[in-house]
């Protein structure tokens, strides 16, 4: 497959966490403004970018019985990074983000992606790859949080949009409404795919 | 005691990890399909999140604040929890083998479970106690667990139900997920 394939792929048809499922957690929680989801977005897309690029490099060192560990040592150190630079610069978005910023760590797409494709690809289409799934990642947690931010609280990125009198749906920046969003965009997608295939 | 009861009554129940706190939605929403996977993930998720957040709180207090290496908590964390996490799935199947064939195929996935992760970090920030983590480790888990088995119970039941096709699966759980956590959300509160 060519490396541009594999950037797009990211994009649409494997986007994550609309089809791939993985990344749950932070796509729930910090997607309470469309900011937030982009700025976690983007953190996630530079540590898997990283993490795929190094571990694509050393796919032929790491013996396969402690992978796992070393992946994770891969992937915390890029974390760690991460989270001193954006508590150093963007103070703000440090403090919004929380406790999703370490758990970055855990998140299935980047644990995933280095074990289904980092570890037996070469470098460039690995990176491609972390390029093309961060960028989904990041676009879709943007669209989330800014569905939420519109409905539940009458803004996008902090401007006011709705009209004056708009009473905000508050309950969408709250737990009920994350699960509500996700689960009606998983089923729009859904439909959306369903159409594609009856055309094509 | 009424300290640890509001404790656990507060992490189980008006801060539920899953449904409050956004953590460990993965497994939820994959091992929820029937319930005796869904018990014996509700029992790996208490014996492992009460472990690690053990461990991990000795390893912060005694190791990386003395030395200066707070910043370092992510790496160390992860990392004292897949090591557990390992050599506990090795001796339960060692010594215990009934334990292991109940929970042994969960410990793996347990690893890279958020709530394990976050729970420890949380319980660092809330500067707790030894026992006081403890018990928030334990009642975060339970609370865990008892979510679980509700959103099971309740998508066993929709398995069978007439829903549209593009709303089938996930999307029917995560929509079930939003009634569960507008329920909890009754709970708000209670902890004062």
């Amino acid at each position: 497959m060519s490396v541009a394939n594999e950037f797009t792929k990211g994009l649409w048809k494997e986007i994550p966490p609309f089809r791939l499922v993985l990344g749950l957690c932070p796509t729930l929680a910090v997607t309470t403004a469309a900011e937030n989801g982009m700025g976690m977005g983007l953190a996630t897309t530079f540590v898997l970018v990283c993490s795929n690029l190094l571990i694509s490099i050393l796919r032929n060192v790491i013996p396969k019985k402690v992978r796992i560990a070393a992946y994770i040592v891969v992937i915390a150190s890029f974390v760690v990074i991460v989270e001193l630079v954006m508590q150093a610069y963007v103070y703000p978005l440090y403090n919004a983000l929380g406790l999703f910023i370490p758990l970055i760590v855990v998140n299935c797409i980047i644990l995933g992606r280095a074990e289904a494709f980092a570890s037996k690809n070469s470098v460039l289409p690995s990176v491609a790859d972390g390029l093309g799934m961060g960028l989904g990642y990041t676009l879709s947690l943007t669209f989330l949080g800014a569905v939420r931010e519109i409905i539940g609280n009458g803004t996008l990125f902090g401007m006011s949009i709705m009209w004056n009198s708009y009473e905000p749906f508050a309950l969408m920046v709250k737990a009920p409404g994350a699960f509500l969003c996700l689960g009606i965009i998983l089923g729009l997608m859904n439909w959306i795919g369903a159409m594609q295939k009856k055309r094509g | 005691m009424s300290d640890f009861l509001l404790l656990f009554v507060s992490a189980a129940f008006v801060n539920n990890v899953v449904l409050v706190r956004y953590l460990g939605q993965c497994p939820f929403l994959g091992v929820s399909n029937r319930l005796d996977t869904a018990i014996g993930m509700g029992m790996a998720v208490v014996f492992v999140i009460t472990l690690a957040t053990a461990v991990t709180w000795n390893v912060q207090h005694f190791l990386l604040v003395p030395m200066n290496l707070e910043y370092l908590q992510t790496i160390a964390f992860i990392l004292v929890i897949a090591t557990l996490v390992q050599l506990v799935e090795m001796f339960l199947q060692k010594s215990v083998p009934g334990l292991y064939r109940a929970l042994g195929i969960f410990l793996p996935l347990i690893t890279t479970n958020c709530a394990v992760l976050g729970v420890a970090v949380l319980s660092v920030q809330n500067d707790y106690s030894f026992v006081e983590t403890l018990v928030f480790a334990f009642s975060t888990s339970v609370g865990y667990g008892v979510a679980l088995v509700l959103m099971t119970g309740i998508r066993e039941r929709l398995a069978t139900a007439p829903i549209l096709t593009n709303l089938m699966g996930t999307p029917a759980a995560l929509v079930t997920a939003c009634m569960l956590a507008l329920a909890f959300m009754g709970f708000a509160g209670m902890a004062q």
